[in-house]
């Protein structure tokens, strides 16, 4: 299942209990919600921001609204989803902390994930170069990112920690592999949280 | 004006209740259909149309001669598939192709005129559920409209929600907003000015309001465009002369194609029919009909949704179908949205449009 998804959207699609009610929230192509629906027989909704991501959602069959997950995740009811998903988006929120309190709000459970600030590579870069990293992981230049709100795995644990999530699970990615979590502020180029509360 | 219209028509047969209290009788639906019922009437699909539309969506219209108004779209392999699905589209209560109107005789063998009662969008869609009882279809593949076509579509989700799987929604609203209200009363106005008009008793006459009515339709049909589409179309060009005129002809373009949308119009359609159709969509409140709340409309509807807006129209906004989709999601509906990109206002939904027809195609087939 999901093996050819992005390595974060499979941890998640291995993690979602089947026939379960999913909202994937900047859902982008549709690839997580067609395998979450296909696969394991998902009620999946998705909101996406981009135009042309949203028409090819809907060819796919799958039920997506265009809209802004800054603004429009206040119109779900509390606990309409089994789980709420983000996926790479949480560093472009208008304010992530409260966008995580409507994702546990939303949801009984929560993914979240997010490319890692504090990875070696992007922490050379800022160490030895003095510029704002551009990474494969970070590949966008910093006055056209839309990543507001870079954030690190350590970062990530303590507003967790702050909001009374509960760490249910964590992954780590360096490229496209798989990485323990032993130092993973460091090393993981990628990271993707299971949470409740 | 009484045309010679060969469409199919049925008589429904029991009397129609109206939101107003009032109660039609002897009701005609006229429609028309395109593609093969299936044997377990499982792909049928209702077209709704909108204020000036009738059942003629994908053929000749008989006084005008013009192809179908989604000729574009429906069709055998087009986007609306007619060798796959069996398409009705029939023409509101309170028009004038053929379905019981103010030009409708009344039982004393007179015309309605300003006897007919006042309807709403309702009141339409207990007509259209009448005809699709008469053709024994208990479920729609999808119910589809534009505009108040979109209208319809929401009322026959929310009030008979076990009647359509899918429900296509485009360019419409579940409210009519006070600039939509101000539009239709002046384009009301134009027609019970004209001296024509006569208190809607006209039919026997040899004059009808015919300039009222050309007004109000060039009135709408500038809400139906976008400055940019005008601009682009007309710009500030002459019509048939190279210098101003100093008088009042239609000396630019966009006045002269304005009159000739007035004029054409007037062939058409009854000046009553359009009194009688902006009030219905005048008082269209989706929510009002159910406690107020919008999302009341669709608690347990089982229905697929898809909304589309045009970013260019500035009738029926995003935002209003913005408005749709969060109480759609509020009441835990499926449904996708998209705002499209396009140039030519509220009448883009009848344009050629590449994304349209993907996304129309895809929820068709999801």
């Amino acid at each position: 299942m999901g093996s050819a998804l992005r390595p974060d959207l499979a941890a998640i699609a291995s993690h979602v209990r089947p026939n379960s009610r999913v909202l994937d929230i900047g859902c982008g192509n549709g690839d997580l919600m067609d395998v979450l629906e296909h696969d394991a027989s998902c009620d999946a909704r998705g909101i996406e921001i981009d135009a042309t991501c949203v028409e090819r959602c809907v060819a796919r069959g799958l039920s997506v609204v265009q809209g802004d997950a800054d603004r429009d995740l206040a119109n779900y009811p509390d606990k309409a989803f089994d789980y709420a998903i983000l996926s790479q988006t949480l560093q472009t929120a208008e304010r992530p902390d409260k966008m995580l309190d409507e994702l546990l709000r939303v949801g009984n459970q929560a993914f979240v994930s997010f490319p890692n600030f504090a990875h070696w590579r992007t922490r050379a870069a800022l160490m030895f170069g003095g510029r704002m990293p551009v990474t494969r992981a970070l590949p966008v230049s910093w006055y056209e990112t839309q990543n507001i709100h870079h954030v690190t795995v350590d970062d990530f644990r303590e507003l967790a920690r702050a909001k009374g999530a509960k760490i249910e699970n964590a992954w780590f990615f360096a490229g496209e592999k798989k990485i323990g979590a032993t130092a993973a502020n460091w090393r993981a180029e990628f990271a993707v949280f299971q949470l409740s509360r | 004006m009484a045309p010679e219209i060969a469409s199919k028509s049925v008589k429904l047969n029991a009397d129609l209740p109206l939101d107003s209290g009032q109660v039609l009788s002897g009701v005609e639906i006229a429609y028309e259909t395109y593609g093969e019922l299936a044997a377990d009437k499982s792909n049928a699909i209702l077209i709704c149309h909108a204020l000036t539309g009738d059942q003629y969506v994908a053929s000749d219209h008989p006084i005008t001669g013009k192809p179908g108004w989604w000729e574009r779209l429906v069709g055998p392999g087009k986007v609306i598939d007619t060798d796959r699905f069996h398409v009705i589209c029939a023409n509101v209560i309170g028009s004038c192709m053929g379905s019981t109107g103010p030009a409708s005789l009344a039982e004393d063998g007179h015309p309605y005129g300003m006897r007919f009662p006042v309807i709403t969008i309702r009141d339409m869609v207990r007509g259209l559920v009448g005809l699709l009882d008469g053709l024994g279809i208990e479920k729609l593949h999808t119910v589809i409209g534009g505009s108040m076509g979109g209208m319809q579509a929401l009322s026959l989700a929310a009030n008979w929600p076990e009647r359509a799987e899918r429900v296509l929604v485009i360019a419409s609203s579940a409210r009519h907003s006070a600039q939509n209200i101000a539009f239709h009363e002046v384009g009301r106005q134009a027609i019970m000015a004209d001296r024509y008009w006569n208190g809607g008793d006209y039919y026997a006459s040899d004059a009808s309001p015919d300039n009222g009515l050309a007004v109000a339709r060039m009135a709408a049909h500038i809400t139906y465009l976008s400055e940019e589409g005008l601009t682009e179309r007309f710009g500030r060009n002459l019509q048939d002369r190279d210098t101003k005129s100093f008088g009042f002809d239609a000396d630019f373009q966009v006045e002269s194609y304005l009159r000739y949308q007035g004029s054409g119009f007037t062939q058409r359609f009854d000046a009553n029919s359009y009194l009688y159709i902006t009030r219905a969509m005048d008082y269209f409140d989706l929510a009002e009909e159910h406690g107020g709340t919008l999302a009341n409309a669709f608690a347990g509807t089982s229905a697929r949704f898809c909304l589309i807006s045009f970013d260019s129209d500035w009738l029926y906004p995003t935002a209003e179908s913005r408005h749709v989709v969060h109480a759609l999601n509020a009441a835990g509906a499926k449904v996708s949205f998209v705002e499209l990109c396009a140039p030519h206002g509220h009448d883009s939904f009848l344009l050629e449009h590449e994304q349209l027809d993907r996304v129309m195609r895809g929820f068709l087939d999801g």
